[in-house]
């Protein structure tokens, strides 16, 4: 999918994390912020590229302040940014690219 | 076939916000009946995309530990409710409450399209269960017609909030102004044969008149009540739960009736208490109630 226009999900509240997406030079450009970055960093990075992954996105520049989120709330928040940037709410493809 | 969980036990039923991270994480640790992730009023107009993406992945990464999965959806009168309930058979929710139910079209409306995600998202049919609020003079007027609507209807609850608006009140603590709603609810529903829950309670200053409240709503016919704070789930159980001593009264009576009924007797006393055949369906509930609440440790 592309990234159409810039778009963020999520809050700076605990256990959540903020993400945004912008249009990228042809590759994905991400960059993490977190308080867990020493014992989570890995888990946290692999998680949003294999989101984005899923989601087919090859171009973007991705930021990340994650505020001790799991997995699945750093996914859905992943998720919920890329389709803003696409301007799509309805019809998602549930279970397909947007899955455990 | 009825489902098999269309009756379980359902004291406590716990409303979570979908947009809170934080609050849908964990909370089987207050060992709620149900848990009801919210998509509708708890959710700001302009975070109810981001609320289902939540909702997805809790549904089916996190384990609850048997704690029934309710999710509220937004009403039938806005834009959401369609993708919501696409999202809720594809996650695999155990229950769906409709949100303002006025009629069983209302019902039947739902019904189609969740037929229709089951199909989609390759889901048995028939699995995903359904519950009507009912928020509106004309929702409570039409309950009996709400309460026979499906045979995935679980039963109906009370949106006391929504409900005294309409009728041109206020919620005042006394009760008085739920007191028509509630006994025309409790009626439809054990006429019809489904379950019924009070209202949210949300003074949590005044935990006291919260318990008076339960012990009502328990003496009316109630079978639990809609929670927004997990303090208020151990009170809940506490009064629904039946005690050790109404437990063995109804062991003797169930006992009593049917040693009694094979020798031709038809009314006889237990405990001074003058009984007969008509109490025998109120001490098999006790029964049952216990056994579900996990407190029995009998032979019935």
């Amino acid at each position: 999918m592309e990234i159409k226009k810039a778009a963020m999900a999520g809050t700076l509240e605990s256990s959540d994390a903020q993400v945004t997406v912008e249009p990228g030079n042809g590759s994905i450009e991400l960059s993490i912020e977190s308080s867990v970055i020493h014992q989570f960093g890995k888990q946290i990075r692999a998680t949003i590229l294999e989101t984005l992954n899923r989601l087919e996105v090859g171009s973007a520049k991705v930021t990340v302040v994650d505020k001790g989120a799991l997995d699945c709330t750093l996914k859905a928040r992943v998720e919920c940014a890329v389709y803003r940037s696409n301007d799509m709410t309805e019809n998602l493809p549930w279970g397909g690219a947007i899955r455990s | 076939m009825s489902h098999p969980n269309k009756k379980r036990l359902r004291r406590s039923m716990m409303f979570l916000n979908c947009q809170k991270p934080g609050l849908i994480k964990d909370p089987y640790i207050y060992k709620p009946d149900s848990i009801m992730l919210d998509l509708e009023d708890a959710v700001a107009e302009n975070q109810k995309d981001a609320a289902r993406y939540s909702l997805f992945h809790a549904l089916q990464e996190i384990d609850y530990h048997g704690v029934e999965r309710v999710v509220r959806i937004n009403g039938l009168d806005t834009p959401h409710w369609k993708e919501d309930i696409r999202v809720c058979v594809a996650g695999g929710a155990d229950v769906i409450r409709i949100a303002k139910t006025e009629t069983a079209k209302d019902v039947h409306t739902v019904e189609e399209h969740v037929l229709a995600a089951e199909r989609e998202f390759g889901r048995p049919e028939g699995s995903t269960l359904l519950m009507a609020a009912l928020e509106s003079c004309r929702g409570v007027l039409n309950a009996l017609e709400v309460c026979e609507s499906s045979d995935r209807l679980i039963g109906i609850a009370l949106s006391g909030g929504d409900y005294t608006k309409d009728l041109q009140t206020v919620i005042t603590g006394t009760g008085v102004e739920l007191m028509g709603a509630r006994q025309q609810m409790i009626i439809a529903a054990r006429a019809a044969g489904v379950q019924c829950w009070d209202t949210v309670f949300t003074n949590l200053d005044a935990m006291d008149v919260f318990e008076e409240e339960v012990r009502m709503i328990k003496m009316m016919g109630f079978d639990g009540k809609s929670l927004v704070n997990p303090r208020q789930i151990d009170i809940v159980h506490k009064i629904f739960t039946p005690s050790q001593k109404e437990i063995i009264f109804a062991e003797k009576v169930v006992k009593e009736i049917e040693e009694k009924k094979a020798l031709g007797i038809g009314v006889f006393t237990v405990d001074g208490k003058m009984i007969d055949i008509a109490f025998y369906d109120g001490a098999k509930r006790t029964i049952n109630l216990a056994k579900a609440s996990g407190v029995y440790e009998g032979d019935l």
